[in-house]
């Protein structure tokens, strides 16, 4: 999916009802590259037939469906949303979609990048699944297509997991998985003779309003200077007045 | 087309007329290769971290340094160095994403 390009020092609007995005880098959100990654390699291991690439938005997510294209993906679909759909397009809206495009395709394995770096939902992977019916392996840094089955190990808090779910299932790329291929301009090139179909979530079916409502946008807080000091005495001392201790 | 790819397409048009001179005098296969490289690096350029004015700059002066030569040997040597900087870039960008990410969700390593 598109996002502000991980480099960009965002800013937020005056009116604190958002980021200011007009005019803003915008790229392939890092985590969707490794998917992306992912399943060109299934592909040219001969483990899938098909790639296709996904991405719901303003027209300018065409150019992020090129880049997986580029990447490797056979065709895409871009799914129009604009105007204030976008601007609560969110979890929920676009795991509808995938659902709804899942079934159509007759698709075997989604792959999501586990989150957006823009809203850090972690949540569009997990509700496709759930929507579907369909097992999940999220935080995969390793997938091993076996037949009708895949074997995920999965980055957890205490180290890894390894699981063994039935495909058709929903897969969410965690850094490690893999080391995403630049899109260079030879492969740009080759990649505007793919096709890129347009729906609209209405052909879908899918209902886009949203439940929730973002109230404020605020930066977070600026760091203090910090203060040095030459004994411990010192520092306990200045500690108390601070009432810390 | 977006706007944006539009003028990058039509960038590559006119640099591809200044890069035609840069290699006047050689077989035509090489020409080929001289130029495919310029818009390759010309395209990675852009993501270059200190901008892709600075990028596009050094990159033409570093291609007219070499535009009166014309030993195909040479020649070949130097679009070989080229391909090896298309790869540094691409690692390059690689590791700043890579670590940026691995900074910015993932707990330090002690």
């Amino acid at each position: 999916m598109r996002v502000i390009d991980y480099a960009v020092k965002i800013r937020v609007k005056p009116d604190n009802s958002g980021v200011v995005t007009d005019g803003v880098k915008h790229s392939m959100n890092p985590f969707c590259e490794i998917a992306v990654e992912e399943a060109v390699k299934l592909k040219e291991k001969k483990l899938v037939k098909e790639v296709v690439a996904v991405s719901c938005g303003p027209q300018q997510s065409q150019e992020t469906i090129r880049t997986a294209l580029a990447m490797g993906a056979d065709r895409g679909i871009y799914v129009e949303v604009s105007g204030k759909d976008y601007e609560s397009l969110g979890p929920l809206q676009v795991s509808k979609i995938m659902a709804a495009l899942a079934k159509k395709e007759e698709a075997q394995l989604i792959i999501l990048g586990k989150q957006a770096i823009d809203d850090d939902c972690n949540q569009t992977g997990q509700m496709t699944a759930a929507l579907l019916d369909w097992p999940q392996g999220t935080f995969a840094s390793e997938v091993s297509l076996d037949g009708d089955n895949v074997k995920v190990v999965r980055e957890i808090d205490g180290g890894l997991e390894t699981i063994r779910i039935n495909t058709p299932a929903v897969l969410t790329a965690d850094l490690r998985l893999n080391t995403p291929r630049y899109a260079t301009l030879p492969n740009i090139m080759k990649a505007k003779k793919k096709k890129i179909a347009n729906v609209k979530p209405a052909d879908l079916g899918v209902d886009l309003t949203s439940r929730l409502e973002v109230l404020r946008v605020d930066e977070p807080p600026q760091r203090q200077a910090g203060m040095k000091v030459e004994t411990v005495e010192d520092l306990v001392a200045k500690l108390k007045d601070a009432g810390r201790v | 087309m977006s706007v944006g790819a539009q003028t990058s397409i039509l960038y590559f048009l006119v640099s591809e007329r200044r890069a035609a001179s840069f290699v006047c005098d050689m077989a035509n296969p090489l020409k080929g290769e001289v130029i495919r490289l310029y818009k390759t690096l010309l395209y990675l350029g852009r993501e270059y971290p200190k901008g892709a004015a600075y990028f596009r700059e050094r990159l033409k002066f570093a291609f007219m340094k070499n535009k009166d030569e014309t030993d195909p040997e040479k020649i070949k040597q130097l679009v070989a160095r080229g391909d090896h900087v298309i790869k540094e870039l691409e690692a390059l960008y690689f590791l700043r994403k890579y670590r940026a990410m691995k900074k910015r969700y993932y707990e330090p390593e002690n």
